[in-house]
């Protein structure tokens, strides 16, 4: 303090003024100039930089040759491509389950009996783990000839399943592997949400006679609705940005049955096996997009409460 | 509260909850049960194919094996070179951004706030080509220097959304009562605004502390090599390794996934409290 | 911020510290390699060798994950680049030397007259009239079987591919895979085209199809597919082989639970850290299927180079000649359990050795390298997964050779 007043006094007078004047304008922009310059530098320019790459053919090593629109053409009758973006399909709609399951994990776990807290963290806990480990686990369960899940099969069949092995079965065991944790992530969220619906309204509710399921949807979840709307939302995104799982239990196999987009993208730009720099930014351009009409959505929706909220 | 507490209802209900209630746990974390107990389980036991049965001893020498017969400990440190950086410089700048864009009414807030929102959401591999050329270009391809910087960026989308929204929830009266006095504005932030934030920090500084210890798609992208790896991508390679090897595996995923499991237990509230920031009010 | 600044600091100290010690003492060499554990500690005795006979020089081997490295390679040798990067011989290395990431190391050939003691693999080392690294291993691919399994069964060690599907149904019928593989990272699988196309069309064939000069729909390629189709069609292989990893597959053999295994030399310490030995454990050329086709064989060549971006080019050299030397790839291969190139080595006393020696000395037809090595690597890539769909999909067939056709369109322009 002593020392910021002493050189403020130092310096001249207009000077100083001009700033009493400006400062309040001035002060957001220089708290914003380290933080904007990073974020423009290493996310929004990219975004750019890769629209562009996807017009060119490039190994990463040589010379860009231009190619119009040729990286598109190709993709579009890229037979990969299509197994991917239905994979990406599966994951959005299959992965969106979490949202229900973790409600009802959440209405469950919802009680003052003693240890609750516990149990609580304790099914919370998939999701602090890396991915890279549930991936490890259910590669685990998985495996063929000893896994948990196997020898499961296998006890109330006769055969067990090798899902990993199986192009049908891949992509859902890997789903299921994802929706492990995202389950965890709505539970808490729902569990916040719970601990803060009005208990008036319940109680009113409960003299007019509502109970159970009616109860839950006429007056719990109408309460939910932000909790809902975060989950929608991290779930949307998490499915679309789906890449750990599959590089970890599959790389992307058996013969590409269970690659999805942007796993897709990485084998094309930067594997062992390819790299089509052009190729890799064309796919992440198309899923790029894909997310744009999701994030457009979340965007509007939260523009409208900001300015609902002045 | 919904649903109705079990306490009132009839005893054999009570009953049956507390009996359904650590079933339905042991299910729920079965394979992460099956994964601990597979890494106390002595090799011989895998060999001889017994899986699931009682382990003939325990054997928490596949946790020393790991450790000496691996570079998991480097990984482990480069990973907390990667993610102690990252959380001081993403905390630090989001302080900043949302201070800006939390007290002051400017044109252009809502359009640069919702950049930062925006640009949080987007797929990484729109950004993987550029940033792994801009990373190889500033010669930082391969260090951990190279995934911080990329990591503060990124994480300063998500930090500024919740920072920003934190401040919006402080009370007004007392930034202009200081502005009335005549405070500078910076003064303002320090003495006024930090001290307030500290929940907020806490709580994002977990947060980001989980989410990059985690990263494992920019790990493989930005680095090659055991020297700067961090846990999750050496994981991966060692699990090239310890193929047919499940006790280590086992063990060296436990390893991997101790410090964020140790740093959730112990800063639980502010865990949960920053994930579900916005999820009780909209 | 400030801790940031403090240790960048720090760090700087200690790095020039050390930069400065070690150019008052030693010059280090910087070595990337993908051993497996067994060579890691073959080859860290040659690196000790190598720094007893040069104690000026610190060779820093940095180990990577065998799969992992394959990706690894393209990043640092644009960003990071070693002195010394271990590869293999072949297509495979062209991309690296029409791109420069490789140097011409044809001086260290000339200097220390590897013409001559590595002529065997000058062709695959060859691109532009110019070597670009030194080979120091290469290993035979074969059938590796269980004795036990076959006395059990009674069945005599096939020599033509009818006895050898013959005998698939016995094995069938006593519940054993009677062939398995692991096709998780998918290249065990080209082993097995690789072979049939080998034996069905010939090595001209072959070398035309991965160099993209016969269509995959062409009907020599159907007629390998189909010689496969005698297998996994009755359920002959491994049922969950696109899950397993090629050592799993190695456990099925070792416990009896299948018969045969096309694999290279290398899995012979895998079969015997399972307990197989000399008595349990039996190798056989691949069987003959057209008799008028003369017999190739397999056999990558793994090899060493200097990328263009090396910083101690002069050590690296040395190290290469090094390597190239008759006594030190005796020594090597002895302890890797695989075939020197250099002529004046002699080869270990081991059963699988010799037999490999044997097959590949007297080879009529000629030497592949191994489908991912042939063939370019994207090329490689997709037709790997086409043989690993073809062993769970036969049915497919059509579409996977579609699929490879249009891909080779694409790719060698």
């Amino acid at each position: 303090m002593a020392i910021a007043d002493v050189s403020i006094s130092a310096t001249p007078a207009p000077q100083r003024s001009w700033w009493r004047r400006n400062q309040q304008r001035l002060t957001p922009w220089l708290f914003l100039l380290p933080g904007m310059a990073m974020f423009l530098v290493y996310v929004i320019w990219p975004i750019f930089e890769s629209f562009w790459l996807s017009f060119y053919d490039w190994d990463g090593l040589g010379e860009k040759v231009w190619l119009g629109w040729g990286n598109y053409a190709e993709l579009f009758d890229d037979d990969a491509f299509y197994t991917s973006l239905w994979n990406n399909v599966l994951w959005l709609v299959l992965y969106l389950l979490a949202v229900p399951a973790g409600l009802a994990i959440a209405i469950f776990l919802n009680q003052n009996v003693f240890g609750i807290r516990l149990y609580k963290s304790l099914f919370f806990f998939p999701f602090v783990i890396s991915q890279v480990v549930v991936g490890l686990m259910f590669s685990w369960f998985y495996a063929p000839n000893f896994g948990l899940f196997y020898k499961l099969i296998e006890w109330l069949t006769g055969t067990g399943v090798a899902v990993l092995a199986d192009p049908e079965l891949v992509t859902y065991g890997i789903i299921a592997a994802g929706l492990w944790p995202q389950i965890a992530y709505c539970m808490i969220l729902y569990l916040t949400g719970l601990n803060n619906v009005s208990p008036d309204q319940v109680e009113a509710a409960r003299l007019d006679g509502a109970r159970g399921l009616r109860m839950l949807w006429y007056v719990i979840l109408p309460q939910l609705r932000p909790a809902t709307f975060i989950a929608v939302v991290v779930t949307v995104i998490g499915a679309l940005r789906s890449f750990d799982l599959v590089s970890i239990m599959t790389d992307g196999g058996p013969f590409g049955s269970s690659r999805v987009l942007s796993f897709y993208m990485y084998e094309q730009a930067l594997s062992e096996y390819g790299y089509r720099m052009g190729y890799g930014a064309a796919i992440a351009v198309i899923l790029f997009l894909i997310m744009m009409i999701f994030i457009s959505g979340f965007i509007w929706k939260m523009v409208r409460d900001e300015r609902e909220g002045y | 509260m919904f649903p109705r507490p079990i306490e009132h209802s009839a005893p054999p209900a009570r009953i049956a909850y507390q009996v359904a209630l650590p079933i339905a746990l042991v299910l729920w974390l079965l394979p992460l049960i099956g994964v601990a107990l597979t890494s106390v389980r002595p090799s011989g036991d895998l060999a001889a194919g017994n899986y699931f049965g009682w382990p003939s001893a325990i054997a928490f020498s596949n946790y020393a094996e790991v450790f000496q017969n691996s570079p998991i400990g480097q990984y482990i440190l480069n990973s907390f070179r990667v993610t102690i950086p990252t959380v001081i410089g993403a905390v630090a700048i989001s302080t900043m951004t949302g201070f800006a864009l939390g007290i002051y009414q400017f044109r252009s807030n809502i359009p640069i706030f919702f950049m930062f929102v925006a640009g949080n959401f987007v797929p990484f591999q729109i950004l993987m080509v550029p940033v792994r050329d801009m990373t190889v270009s500033m010669g930082l391809y391969n260090t951990t220097t190279g995934l911080v910087l990329f990591h503060i960026a990124f994480q300063s989308g998500f930090c500024t959304l919740f920072m920003r929204n934190f401040i919006r929830s402080l009370p007004r009266e007392l930034i202009e009562a200081a502005r009335v006095e005549g405070v500078a504005e910076w003064k303002i932030f320090i003495h006024i605004v930090l001290p307030l934030m500290r929940p907020a920090i806490a709580a994002l500084s977990v947060l980001v502390f989980t989410f990059i210890w985690n990263d494992y798609f920019w790990a493989t992208v930005l680095t090659t090599s055991a020297t700067t790896q961090p846990v999750t991508a050496g994981l991966y390679s060692l699990n090239g390794q310890w193929i047919a090897s499940w006790h280590l595996v086992s063990a060296g995923s436990i390893v991997a996934a101790m410090p964020p499991v140790l740093m959730f237990f112990l800063m639980q509230r502010h865990f949960i409290a920053g994930l579900t920031l916005g999820a009780t009010k909209g | 911020m400030n801790i940031v600044v403090k240790s960048a600091a720090l760090g700087l100290a200690v790095s020039t510290l050390m930069a400065s010690t070690a150019i008052a003492q030693q010059r280090t060499l910087k070595y990337y390699a993908d051993f497996d554990p067994a060579p890691l500690a073959a080859f860290e005795a040659v690196i000790a060798d190598f720094e007893a006979a040069n104690p000026d020089i610190d060779v820093v081997l940095q180990n990577f994950d065998h799969e992992g490295y394959k990706t690894a390679i393209r990043n640092f040798l644009t960003a990071d680049a070693p002195d010394l990067a271990n590869w293999y011989a072949g297509n495979r290395m062209a991309p690296f030397v029409n791109s420069g990431q490789f140097q011409d190391v044809s001086d260290v050939w000339e200097e220390h007259n590897l013409h001559e003691s590595l002529a065997s693999a000058a062709p695959s080392m060859t691109i532009d009239g110019k070597q670009w690294g030194v080979p120091y291993t290469y290993y035979q691919w074969g059938i590796y079987y269980n004795k036990s399994v076959y006395e059990q069964v009674g069945v005599d060690v096939p020599e033509t591919w009818d006895e050898f599907v013959s005998n698939c149904e016995k094995f069938k019928a006593a519940g054993i895979d009677c062939l398995t593989t692991g096709t998780k990272a998918l290249w065990p699988g080209a082993g097995i085209f690789d072979y049939l196309n080998l034996r069905t069309n010939g090595y001209e064939f072959h070398m035309a199809l991965t160099s993209g000069e016969v269509a995959w729909t062409d009907d020599r390629v159907k007629a390998t597919f189909a010689e496969w189709g005698k297998l996994v069609e009755p359920g002959y292989i491994t049922a969950n082989h696109a899950a397993l990893d090629w050592q799993d597959a190695a456990s099925l053999l070792i416990q009896g639970k299948a018969a045969n295994y096309v694999m290279g030399n290398f899995a012979v310490a895998v079969f015997k850290d399972g307990g197989m030995t000399d008595d349990t454990l039996g190798f056989m050329p691949f069987p003959t299927i057209n008799p008028d086709v003369a017999r190739a064989e397999e056999a990558p060549t793994d090899t060493v180079h200097i990328p263009a971006g090396a910083k101690n080019v002069d050590d690296a050299k040395k190290f290469l000649a090094f390597l190239a030397t008759a006594d030190v790839q005796t020594k090597l291969n002895e302890a890797l359990g695989q075939l020197p190139i250099n002529k004046d080595s002699s080869v270990a006393d081991d059963p699988f050795i010799k037999a490999g020696f044997e097959l590949l000395s007297t080879t009529p037809g000629g030497i592949a390298q191994f489908f991912d090595r042939d063939a370019p690597a994207e090329m490689a890539k997709i037709g790997m997964e086409g043989f690993q769909q073809f062993m769970v999909q036969p049915g497919q067939i059509d579409n996977i050779l579609e699929r490879l056709e249009k891909a080779r369109q694409r790719i060698y322009k």
